[in-house]
């Protein structure tokens, strides 16, 4: 069709607004029916995805939450056998962390960064699409092994030699293994992709210094993913090979080191926290400003503190090693760089609460979330220095102490302000508001639930109450308040089920919301709700940090780009100044396929080495077909 | 699942032996100088960081709740110079937490020439204790129980035998790792005699739950005696049924795994029975030693500690009778 | 959504396959019944019990079972003449040759009564269990092919490649 009249003008400037929306969704829609689901590339479909399927794997893992909770509610109960309880606090553990916390942020930055940067999609698409798909795969993976009673039974963490050849019977190992693997494609796809769209695809006018900080956080948070994820793929791939292979990476008895396995995983594993607590501060930093009606205080140390814990972040692995015997010197170099983390973390509360006290606080939902956030996470961060001493260490690790700090942290700091960002962002996701009401319910349940549920758990830890531990004795004297956590986990539960109703209802139901319901001030406000396929229909300008705020009638915008092929700007990484037009990939089903057959490769390579050799052939073609030219205009441009 | 009524009977006894005995596996409850160093340094954390936790709340109550005049540009200032002072007492702060933990392990580190030494190996799941001796007839085996003479600092050296395990009597010490393939080691003192309860810390399986050992701290002539008493052989059986007991225990399957020192059993796979009576618990803290519970463990020992080592051997009523006669002798 | 379903289908259908027992405990009479093997007069070849074969095979393709049965290997010093399968004193388990038959119920045999010139019987030792499982473990060991259950290699000096890379290099038979 655009064969027919190459001569004609199509870029925006030339055009109507009416025929310019028209021919822009024409370009960036995907089609209808199934197919042109499996095959959309675009940002905000996957990125809902994404966000529905984190949630699923939230409840699932709450379910099993709920499973432990019932298990030790009275001593020497026998409700699961110690068999089925070892899957379960696994299987919790890693979908938690790997399957619900880091996706759901990276989701989140899938459907917003390229909005609140102002671009038409993000960067390589495809890859996206095809990260999605190994994220499902990968949770799958882990559910059906549960559900076939081949779960994970070795801990989230899979500490050799229990998860190695010999103590660790069957496959399970290997599945948790395989698991990190999905993953971990998925979530480092997601990081390349992030890190390119904030560098090179912000609209004309967006300096470093007025990004928002939500992408800020999720840049850091890309950069954490590419440094550390690495890591424990080494971990994993070494685990199965040790496994299936029969090499000695992690036998003492031939050479390998069974703490080598707890520095690779570390390594990452720490990080891995600031992956999951970084991008749910930048979302406090980027709601914050809307509900107290001015710009946040302190953007700049707001960023350096940002940037400085993601170098933090690779300096604290061994505080998870305390107790093995490590030098006394390595010991408190890891002491002093773990409690340097308070001062990054301590700069950003202190910056909030002078944004808070500074403008003229609405209590929205959103921000009754970023208070439930201080409550909790300033009690976890201050456990969190207790943990990092070592002599304290000693006599907390490895207890229910730890599982408390680890919960406020993850719960408190990244949950609260994650489903504070749900409530936010709901209406430009959805088009429609979550209800006010039931909002506030849902924060004052969730708020109680969750610190009489993990608060007594200090204690619980501090009394001698060890973790992983699937009963305990009458006589040890923890059954009253294991009984007090286990019902309050009850309210925990329904401040959860809550908010699923309300956001089911809602998508539903809710009230129409208008483009910017919250009067805020960044770019993702500017377009409608839902966002048109292509986002916006011409590319805003920026001009200041709060675009929305200093230019409340119309923002300016630049044009030049064609409507009758999907094209975006690319801008220069330090002040976004416009380089040149980049076409942007087309819907294609090729990154299904390529999923399909990694799935086929990395699922059968936990059953024989051979499948990395066979499985490289479908593979190799899928990938062929993937960037097979197409004669559509993005590959000729 | 329904709780075999031998179970049932167990954690009715268990309850009855041991009500009124929480506290002695609590880090709360320091009995010896490292704990109570740690003790007093999670005071000073906690205390530190009630203190900011209140400030912070304070302020952000005062920020929702304030009266706001309209122009404040001016004040900006202001807050500039308050959330940098916020911040280096941020700094000064944990560098003086930094500090303190510093020295508290310091204090920790300090050699002891005169240490009684023992050495504790992790098993899947329980714990095998060895008291060391320059001769060798004077070293003997225990397991799940250690005694220790008060005022003497201690000694325990740590190793695995198959996976991580982690050496932790909370009223004691802070815990320790058991890596298989490194040697570590754990030094403490007590100055009260008791009984202090521990718990494998590292999850090491199926039973991880059940992996707890005592330390009994007693009198220095109170722990001689114990050990001259350990150092004997076998109790020899005073009935002919605890004589019949003993028959069964060399020509069952027990003797391929346990060793009960002046009898054929000599198998080195489980723990040592030879002096099982003095302790007070069976199967790593799991049971008390009584004739009844010794039965209904050896009659099924997989519902009361499902995946562990112990296969369930297949005796008649008057063999158990008589094995259980003969073990609740061993003192 | 439509992903969502395709996963919901995919998770329903796998949910069909078999799942992976784990048992810990056998009730004391069938393990009594699991001793009651069926044997030719010549000792060599015979019948499972019945309450195997309605198991459904419990020890053969389990791979906690084999685990286990591997543990016991270890623990009751059948290296000591067998080494790791490559034959020491004892005949070799690994070379696809038996002297007393290849299947379940004489290698079961040969454990628990003993086989002449050296083989000890295990009856007293060992139970009816742990005798299933080391022969369920023995006979992995000696299968041409790898089976999906099979163990990795142990966390100590092997002389062999782990059961899971079967068959293992062996001597032929008659050779040193």
């Amino acid at each position: 069709m655009t064969r027919g009249r190459p001569a004609e003008d199509l870029r925006d400037t030339a055009l109507a607004e009416v025929e310019l929306t028209h021919g822009l969704a024409r370009t960036w829609q995907t089609p209808s029916g199934f197919w042109g689901a499996l095959a959309t590339v675009d940002h905000k479909i996957i990125g809902r995805r994404y966000i529905a399927t984190a949630f699923v794997f939230l409840a699932l893992g709450g379910v099993l939450a709920l499973l432990m909770r019932w298990q030790l509610a009275r001593p020497e109960s026998r409700i699961l056998s110690p068999d089925l309880y070892n899957q379960v606090f696994t299987i919790h553990g890693t979908n938690m962390m790997f399957l619900f916390a880091v996706p759901v942020m990276e989701a989140m930055a899938v459907y917003l960064v390229p909005l609140m940067v102002g671009t038409r999609n993000i960067a390589v698409p495809r890859l996206n699409a095809f990260s999605y798909w190994m994220y499902l795969v990968g949770g799958v993976l882990l559910w059906v092994a549960f559900v076939l009673d081949m779960g994970p039974d070795v801990g989230w963490f899979a500490y050799v030699p229990l998860a190695g050849p010999q103590y660790g019977a069957g496959k399970r190992a290997d599945i948790w293994a395989q698991m990190i693997t999905f993953t971990e494609i998925s979530a480092l796809a997601v990081a390349v992709e992030i890190v390119v769209t904030v560098l090179k695809q912000r609209a004309p006018g967006m300096s470093l210094d007025r990004i928002p900080l939500f992408v800020w956080s999720m840049l850091v948070t890309s950069f954490i993913i590419i440094l550390a994820m690495p890591a424990v793929m080494v971990a994993s791939t070494s685990l199965i090979l040790d496994r299936l292979v029969g090499t000695h990476f992690f036998n003492p008895a031939e050479g390998g080191d069974v703490l080598l396995w707890q520095h690779l995983f570390w390594f990452f594993g720490h990080p891995e926290v600031y992956i999951i607590f970084l991008p749910a501060v930048g979302m406090i930093s980027s709601i914050l400003p809307t509900f107290t009606r001015r710009p946040i205080f302190g953007y700049l140390p707001l960023v350096l503190a940002l940037v400085g814990t993601g170098i933090l972040a690779f300096g604290l692995w061994v505080h998870h090693m305390f107790t093995t015997g490590l030098p006394r010197v390595g010991e408190s170099f890891f002491t002093a760089s773990s409690m340097a983390i308070a001062v990054p973390s301590g700069i950003q509360i202190f910056c909030w609460l002078a944004t808070i006290w500074y403008g003229r606080p609405v209590l929205k939902t959103p921000m009754l979330f970023i208070l439930a956030f201080l409550f909790t996470f300033v009690i976890g961060g201050l456990t969190g220095v207790m943990v990092a001493s070592v002599p304290l260490d000693t006599q907390v690790h490895d207890t229910y102490f730890v599982v408390a700090h680890f919960h406020y942290v993850l719960v408190g700091g990244a949950v609260f302000p994650l489903l504070g960002g749900v409530y936010y962002w709901f209406p430009k996701i959805t088009g429609r508001m979550m209800s006010e009401r039931i909002g506030r319910w849902v924060v004052g349940l969730l708020l109680a639930g969750f610190n009489l549920t993990f608060f007594p758990m200090h204690i619980l830890g501090l009394q001698g109450m060890t973790r992983r531990i699937y009963t305990y004795q009458a006589d040890m004297g923890w059954g009253g308040m294991n009984l007090f956590v286990s019902l309050s986990s009850l309210v925990l539960a329904t401040g959860f089920l809550l908010f699923f109703i309300d956001a089911f209802r809602s998508a539903r139901h809710g009230a129409p919301a208008g483009d910017n319901p919250w009067g805020a001030a960044t770019l993702e406000w500017a377009t409608s709700s839902p966002p048109p396929p292509y986002n916006f229909v011409r590319i805003p300008v920026v001009e200041s940090a709060s675009p929305l705020w200093d230019s409340p009638d119309a923002l300016p915008v630049a044009t030049g780009l064609r409507m009758d092929r999907r094209e975006l700007l690319v801008s220069t990484v330090a002040d976004a100044v416009p380089e040149a037009r980049e076409s942007s990939p087309g819907n294609s089903i090729w990154p299904l396929w390529a999923a399909a057959a990694t799935t086929i490769l990395l699922i059968a390579s936990i059953f024989t080495p051979w499948a990395v050799v066979w499985g490289a052939i479908p593979v190799t073609i899928a990938l062929i077909g993937w960037f097979w030219p197409k004669g559509t205009p993005e590959d000729e441009s | 699942m329904k709780p075999g009524r031998a179970a049932r009977l167990c954690f009715l006894l268990l309850c009855l032996c041991c009500a009124g005995c929480t506290g002695w596996q609590s880090a709360m409850d320091p009995q010896g100088p490292a704990a109570r160093r740690l003790d007093q340094l999670f005071w000073l954390f906690t205390g530190t960081a009630a203190l900011i936790w209140l400030l912070v709340m304070l302020v952000l109550a005062l920020a929702l709740l304030r009266r706001r005049m309209p122009p404040e540009a001016v004040a900006e200032h202001r807050s500039t110079v308050a959330v940098g002072g916020a911040v280096a007492a941020t700094v000064l702060i944990i560098t003086g937490l930094t500090f303190a933990s510093y020295l508290a392990t310091r204090q920790d580190s300090a050699g002891h020439a005169d240490a009684l030494v023992i050495r504790v190996r992790g098993f899947q799941w329980w714990w095998e204790v060895t008291y060391p001796d320059a001769a060798p007839d004077h070293s003997f085996l225990t397991a799940n129980e250690i005694h220790i003479p008060v005022g003497r600092p201690v000694r325990i050296e740590l190793a695995a035998a198959d996976v991580i395990h982690s050496f932790w009597v909370p009223n004691l010490a802070g815990k320790q790792d058991m890596i298989p393939g490194r040697d570590n080691a754990l030094t403490f003192t007590v100055q009260q005699p008791g009984i202090y309860r521990g718990q494998c810390a590292e999850f090491c399986g199926l039973q991880h739950a059940h992996m707890a050992l005592l330390v009994v701290a007693e009198p220095p002539e109170a722990f001689e005696r114990w050990r001259a008493a350990q150092l004997a052989e076998a109790q020899a059986p005073r009935t002919p049924e605890a004589a019949e007991g003993q028959r069964l225990l060399e020509i069952k399957a027990c003797g391929a795994c346990h060793t009960v020192r002046g009898t054929a059993a000599a198998g080195t796979l489980g723990p040592d029975l030879t002096h099982l009576a003095s302790r007070q618990y069976l199967a790593a803290g799991m049971l008390p030693v009584t004739r009844g519970a010794l039965a209904a463990w050896i009659a099924d020992p997989q519902t009361i500690k499902p995946g562990n080592n112990m296969p369930m051997v297949s005796l008649s009523a008057d063999e158990l009778q008589a094995l259980s006669a003969y073990l609740v002798d061993l003192k | 959504m439509t992903a969502l379903r395709c996963a919901a289908l995919v998770v329903l259908a796998l949910a069909g396959c078999k799942q992976e027992e784990r048992a810990m405990r056998l009730d004391p009479p069938i393990a009594e019944a699991m001793d009651a093997v069926a044997l030719m007069p010549d000792g060599i070849g015979g019948r499972p019990p019945e309450v195997h074969v309605a198991m459904g095979n419990p020890y053969r393709g389990n791979a906690y079972q084999i685990s286990q049965g591997k543990r016991l290997y270890e623990w009751f010093n059948c290296r000591g003449c067998h080494a790791d399968g490559g034959g020491g004193s004892g005949p070799a388990l690994m070379d696809g040759w038996w002297r007393y038959g290849p299947d379940l119920v004489s290698i079961y045999v040969s454990i628990r009564d003993g086989r002449p010139n050296g083989m000890p019987p295990f009856r007293d030792r060992l139970t009816p269990e742990q005798i299933w499982q080391l022969t369920g473990y023995i006979q992995m060991m000696g299968a041409y092919s790898a089976s999906a259950a099979a163990p990795g290699r142990n966390d100590r000096m092997f002389s062999r490649p782990s059961e899971n890379r079967a068959p293992a290099a062996a001597p032929a038979p008659g050779q040193p």
